[in-house]
């Protein structure tokens, strides 16, 4: 067997086509594949070496539905016995009737009185088909109606960035600004607070999503923070790894308020 | 012998034009890409993928690749009537055909990846060109694609092969003329489009596609710079 030679280092940009190692000693993971003896790049993306496993983390694309993720969708439909969510995909998601309420909602009921068109909720996906039907809850901690505040749109890939290692880069600006952000894994945030310090936190995600794949990113983000809001921060963010995988879940417990049976 | 023994424009034999190539153009589009050829520029967008309309379009095993070609009314001397054409489809067809073997859209069944090429001017090689913005686009807008797709036309004047034909050379009248693009994944060296305008012998055409390789692993390599250059 040849000595496995790798081309490219760890956190490079990585392109496809491109190769990333010669030789058997390493091995595709996601995002590379083997083509007779290299290792080549099949998607845009930050390399990450783990330990022979050569995988490129996205940097691009849009958000495929995966199950227990929790997002934001907007109501877009109502259908005969739920509703249609718009949820930033290629894909809309069903919201049915039973795992829209804790109430009880009577046969023939005026829908609109749960959930208008153009309403946006925080649901969980219970569930994807092969053929990307997604099926949405609204039952659970942290999940409920938005009311208030604002919605902005960041690149999905950029979510896990935005919230950090366990939630400490959100957690952050949650703190600096006095704000409730809720960040969906499809990548739609709310923004819920004083006027002035939800434009000082969206121009924070803002901040993190152009500079996702730089370091020092938590202390850049602390500097502006400071700055623009006036005031100290004394939490200590752990910087975020590049590549961490973190799960929204994390942000929205953090301002759940019970069981969300607002309705 | 050949009459064609020097190239007007003072190119060498396997010389391309120069090319200028940018990512993320576009900030409304999902990827977007700019590929300029000496004097042809292409703009390609991509949206998706996305809901497939119209719905008959949809297929439930895999996500669908739609390219669309157009050449502005401006982009060459005598204006182009705006619209659909026959040879502006045919072009759509054959850049989509020459992109899709190296993407693949299995995760996106029902969808469509919606790839708009706009030539803002055009100097013999636009479809070429527009191949090449069209697959950087397609990696920017993060598509699971094995390799990019490279296209360049090659020349066969009164039998001496000729790289990357302009406008002058492709109407040189008193010669015989043959343009032949040609798209090529640069890792597996697989043909994935290859058209011919005039007359060429056998030979010939091996030859081009031979002469025409080194050239397009070099434009992929242009390609893959400008993704790169775009997260500096």
């Amino acid at each position: 067997m040849t000595e496995g030679k790798l081309l490219v280092k760890e956190k490079d940009v990585v392109v496809p086509g491109e190769v990333l190692a010669s030789g058997m000693s390493y091995l595709p993971g996601n995002g590379t594949y083997r083509l007779n003896d290299n290792i080549m790049a099949n998607r845009l993306g930050l390399l990450v070496i783990d330990g022979k496993v050569l995988k490129s983390l996205p940097l691009a694309g849009r958000y495929l539905p995966r199950k227990y993720d929790v997002i934001i969708g907007k109501v877009i439909d109502i259908l005969m016995s739920g509703w249609r969510l718009e949820i930033n995909s290629p894909y809309s998601a069903v919201l049915p009737l039973k795992d829209a309420s804790f109430a009880y909602i009577p046969k023939g009921a005026d829908l609109t009185r749960y959930f208008e068109l153009e309403d946006y909720a925080v649901v969980k996906i219970t569930n994807v088909t092969s053929q990307n039907l997604v099926d949405v809850t609204c039952k659970g901690p942290g999940l409920h109606k938005i009311k208030g505040g604002r919605i902005i749109y960041v690149n999905t890939n950029k979510v896990p960035r935005i919230i950090g290692k366990k939630g400490s880069m959100v957690s952050m600006i949650k703190r600096a600004t006095d704000c409730k952000v809720i960040v969906g894994q499809n990548g739609i945030a709310w923004i819920s607070g004083e006027p002035e310090m939800e434009v000082i936190t969206v121009n924070a995600i803002k901040m993190i999503e152009e500079h996702s794949h730089i370091s020092g990113l938590t202390d850049k983000i602390k500097e502006y923070l400071e700055k623009a809001t006036g005031r100290k921060i004394e939490f200590n963010a752990e910087p975020a790894e590049i590549g961490e995988e973190v799960r929204a879940e994390e942000t929205v417990e953090a301002d759940s308020n019970g069981s969300g049976h607002e309705y | 012998m050949s009459k064609y023994t020097e190239r007007e424009n003072g190119r060498g034999f396997n010389e391309p034009r120069p090319i200028i190539a940018k990512a993320g153009v576009i900030k409304k589009a999902d990827g977007s890409a700019y590929f300029k050829i000496g004097k042809t520029a292409a703009y390609a967008a991509v949206y998706g993928p996305r809901e497939m309309h119209p719905k008959h379009d949809q297929d439930p095993k895999t996500g669908v690749l739609r390219c669309n070609y157009n050449m502005m009314p401006f982009s060459t001397e005598e204006r182009v009537k705006p619209g659909p054409s026959r040879r502006s489809k045919e072009i759509s067809m054959v850049t989509t055909k020459a992109i899709l073997p190296v993407v693949n859209l299995v995760d996106y069944p029902n969808a469509v990846v919606d790839v708009f090429i706009e030539l803002t001017e055009t100097d013999a090689g636009s479809r070429c060109a527009g191949i090449c913005a069209a697959s950087i686009a397609l990696a920017d807008a993060g598509i699971t694609m094995r390799d990019m797709v490279a296209a360049v036309s090659c020349g066969v004047i009164d039998h001496k092969i000729a790289v990357d034909l302009d406008g002058p050379e492709e109407h040189l009248h008193d010669l015989d003329v043959a343009d032949i693009p040609i798209a090529m994944v640069p890792s597996t060296e697989e043909i994935t489009l290859l058209q011919m305008d005039g007359k060429v012998s056998k030979d010939e055409l091996f030859k081009a596609i031979e002469s025409v390789k080194p050239v397009l692993k070099h434009i992929a390599d242009i390609q893959r710079k400008a993704l790169k250059d775009r997260y500096k």
